[in-house]
C-alpha cells in the first residue's frame, strides 16, 4: 500500500528531455521564452534554459496521484518553487504520509535534481479507503 | 519604496474555456502522465465518465488563459522583470470531463511586502456550467527588490 501513515510513498523518477520545455510551452500556453530561448534565458541572467515550474509540479501532483490510486482521490496540493530546474537531469519526487485522520492522508513531498530542492514544502491531501 | 496594496480585492471579468479532449491529450502526454483515464475515452466511459478526464494539474491550462493577461493589470504594478512563481495551491472538488465548459474567476486576493520582496497573491476559482466550484487555486508571485 502507496498510502500508509508514517510510511514513504513509491518515488517518481522522471528525465525531461531536451524539447520537453518546448511540448510543455505548446500544452500549457505559457510561452515564457526563459524555458525555450536559450539566447534570451542567458541573456536574463539564468545558466540556461531552466524547466516551468507547473511542469515540475505536475511531476510532484503525477506521483501524489499514482500512489493515491487515481485522480479521482486527490483533493488539494501545494507547493513552494525554490532554485530552478533543467532538460536532461533526472528529478526524483519523494514524499511521506505524515497523517490519515477522517479518510483523508496528508502527503509532504520534495521533487530534487542533483541534490537541489526545486520543489519544496509540498503538501498533498488524498482521499483513502 | 513599499508596494502598492491598492489593487488587494480587485477582481477581473471571468473567462471561458471548453476542455478538449486532444488538449487533455497532448496536456498529459507533456506532463508524463499515462493514466488511460486521460487519453482513452472506453476506458474513462468504463469507468462512468462521459469521455476523458483532464489530470489534476490540467487546471493551469484554463486558468492560466484568464489569469495571466491580468498579472499586467497596472494597478496591479507588477514588475515583470524581477517576477517569479514563488508557490502554488490547487483545492480539487472532481475531476472535469472534456466537453465541459469551465469559467474562471480571477482576483487579487493579497499584496504585501516582506525581506524586501513583493508578494502579489491571486485566488482563483474555477466553476462548471452548473456554477459549482470545480478547481480553486492560490498563486503566489514575488517580485524582488520592490
Amino acid at each position: 500500500m502507496a498510502i500508509e501513515a508514517g510510511q514513504p510513498i513509491d518515488e517518481l523518477k522522471v528525465t525531461p528531455d531536451r524539447f520537453l520545455p518546448i511540448r510543455y510551452a505548446g500544452a500549457s500556453g505559457d510561452f515564457n521564452p526563459i524555458h525555450t530561448d536559450k539566447e534570451y534565458a542567458t541573456m536574463v541572467g539564468l545558466p540556461s534554459t531552466i524547466l516551468h515550474g507547473l511542469w515540475s509540479m505536475a511531476q510532484v501532483a503525477r506521483a501524489l496521484t499514482d500512489n493515491a490510486g487515481g485522480p479521482e482521490q486527490v483533493q488539494g496540493l501545494s507547493v513552494q518553487f525554490r532554485g530552478m530546474g533543467f532538460p536532461e537531469k533526472e528529478i526524483t519526487v519523494s514524499g511521506t504520509t505524515t497523517s490519515v485522520e477522517d479518510g483523508v492522508a496528508t502527503v509532504e513531498l520534495v521533487a530534487e535534481q542533483d541534490g537541489n530542492a526545486i520543489i519544496r514544502n509540498a503538501v498533498g491531501t488524498v482521499s483513502v479507503g | 519604496m513599499p508596494v502598492n496594496t491598492s489593487a488587494i480585492g480587485k477582481t477581473f471579468a471571468p473567462g471561458t474555456y471548453v476542455v478538449g479532449r486532444e488538449k487533455v491529450r497532448e496536456y498529459a502526454e507533456a506532463v508524463g502522465e499515462t493514466n488511460p483515464l486521460y487519453l482513452d475515452p472506453a476506458a474513462a466511459r468504463a469507468a462512468g465518465y462521459a469521455d476523458v478526464i483532464a489530470p489534476p494539474m490540467f487546471a493551469v491550462v484554463f486558468i492560466s488563459r484568464t489569469m495571466t493577461p491580468t498579472l499586467f493589470d497596472p494597478e496591479v504594478g507588477m514588475n515583470f522583470a524581477l517576477m517569479v512563481h514563488g508557490g502554488q495551491s490547487f483545492t480539487w472538488e472532481r475531476p472535469i470531463v472534456a466537453g465541459e465548459e469551465i469559467t474562471t474567476h480571477v482576483s487579487v486576493k493579497d499584496i504585501h511586502e516582506k525581506d524586501g520582496k513583493g508578494f502579489y497573491i491571486y485566488e482563483t476559482v474555477s466553476k462548471d456550467e452548473q456554477g459549482e466550484t470545480v478547481v480553486t487555486a492560490e498563486w503566489t508571485f514575488l517580485v524582488r527588490g520592490v
